[in-house]
């Protein structure tokens, strides 16, 4: 009985420390995609560069086009762009390399990292929004 | 006994060892001697010209990008701009990053760049000039320049920062994307400027 109910104590506390891995990091895998793909330019913090490189953290362009930055992870972006009152003009690369799923999973992770009051990001809607705006 | 603490002071306030030489050593008429920087002549964000002489009064700290290098570039960037800040009020130091793509990056681009990092020509030039200038010159300050077209954009390059002396000497250097080595690379700047200040 005694070794039953410390089998079960260790049990509950991996549980309970996984957990709390999990929720300290609920999405691992974006977090990893983000560093290695994005965080180069838009660096680890969110910060952009200056005036070259918007900010992805509090930044009012990509609260207003969550779904549609999958079309710019996959596409790229050319032109100026409008974040937080600054205008940025540096093109921006876009790769192929990435599937839906992980762009979803990197959307989630800067939505959680950054943001308080941003949805969960959706498979099917990001497999729709990259349908929309697919390059030939 | 006054004395004795007087030099032990004085000792103290040296204890700081001078930066070595780093820059590689050649024979030269029998004699050992460290190379120097050699001549160059580039055109920075401003269309004025970069040579040796506008370092003739200054140590400075060189870099190799391209703007639109996507991979460790902007890292580098901001770890310049972190000295840049550093040392705003320091009239005894410059910065110098070369462009590594000199076909697309024009004095335009450059500018745009510089702009849109907030610094100006008379602390931190961004220079082009003849590719292969640019790519030997790399190899003078111990960064590696290589085209390879499977990495992005096409140029593969070290994100090393080298600071060099008024003698054109190497001092010191670093990872430039390794936010650590250039806290330790900006404490090597500023015993070089102190060295400088004991000789005046």
């Amino acid at each position: 009985m005694r070794i039953i109910s410390g089998v079960s104590c260790i049990v509950l506390l991996a549980c309970y420390l996984s957990f709390h891995a999990c929720k300290d990091t609920p999405y691992q895998q974006g977090k990893i995609l983000y560093e290695n793909f994005c965080a180069n330019c838009h660096m680890d913090d969110g910060s952009g560069l200056e005036g070259l490189i918007p900010p992805l953290a509090q930044a009012d362009y990509y609260k207003k086009n969550v779904i549609e930055s999958a079309c710019l992870i996959r596409n790229g972006m050319d032109g100026p762009v409008e974040v937080n009152g600054q205008t940025y003009n540096q093109p921006m690369p876009g790769t192929d390399k990435l599937t839906e799923f992980e762009i979803a999973n990197i959307l989630n992770y800067i939505n959680e990292a950054w943001y308080d009051d941003l949805p969960y990001v959706k498979l099917e809607d990001v497999r729709a929004m990259l349908e929309s705006c697919k390059m030939e | 006994m006054f004395i004795s603490s007087l030099l032990l002071l004085a000792s103290c306030g040296s204890g700081n060892k001078e930066l070595p030489i780093l820059s590689r050593q050649v024979e030269k008429d029998g004699e050992l001697v460290y190379q120097t920087i050699p001549s160059f002549s580039f055109i920075n964000q401003d269309s004025q010209v970069v040579s040796n002489e506008t370092f003739s009064e200054k140590a400075y700290v060189v870099d190799f990008f391209f703007t639109s290098c996507p991979t460790i570039c902007p890292i580098l960037a901001q770890q310049m701009l972190k000295i840049h800040d550093h040392f705003e009020a320091e009239p005894k130091l410059a910065l110098l990053s070369h462009t590594i793509d000199p076909k697309r990056d024009t004095v335009a681009k450059l500018a745009h760049y510089a702009d849109n990092l907030g610094v100006r020509s008379d602390r931190w030039h961004f220079v082009t000039g003849q590719k292969a200038d640019l790519y030997d010159i790399a190899d003078d300050y111990f960064n590696i320049v290589i085209e390879n077209a499977d990495v992005p954009e096409g140029i593969d390059h070290s994100g090393r920062l080298v600071l060099v002396d008024q003698q054109k000497h190497i001092r010191a250097f670093c990872n430039g994307t390794d936010p650590a080595e250039v806290d330790q690379f900006i404490v090597k700047i500023e015993q070089l400027l102190a060295e400088g200040r004991k000789v005046d």
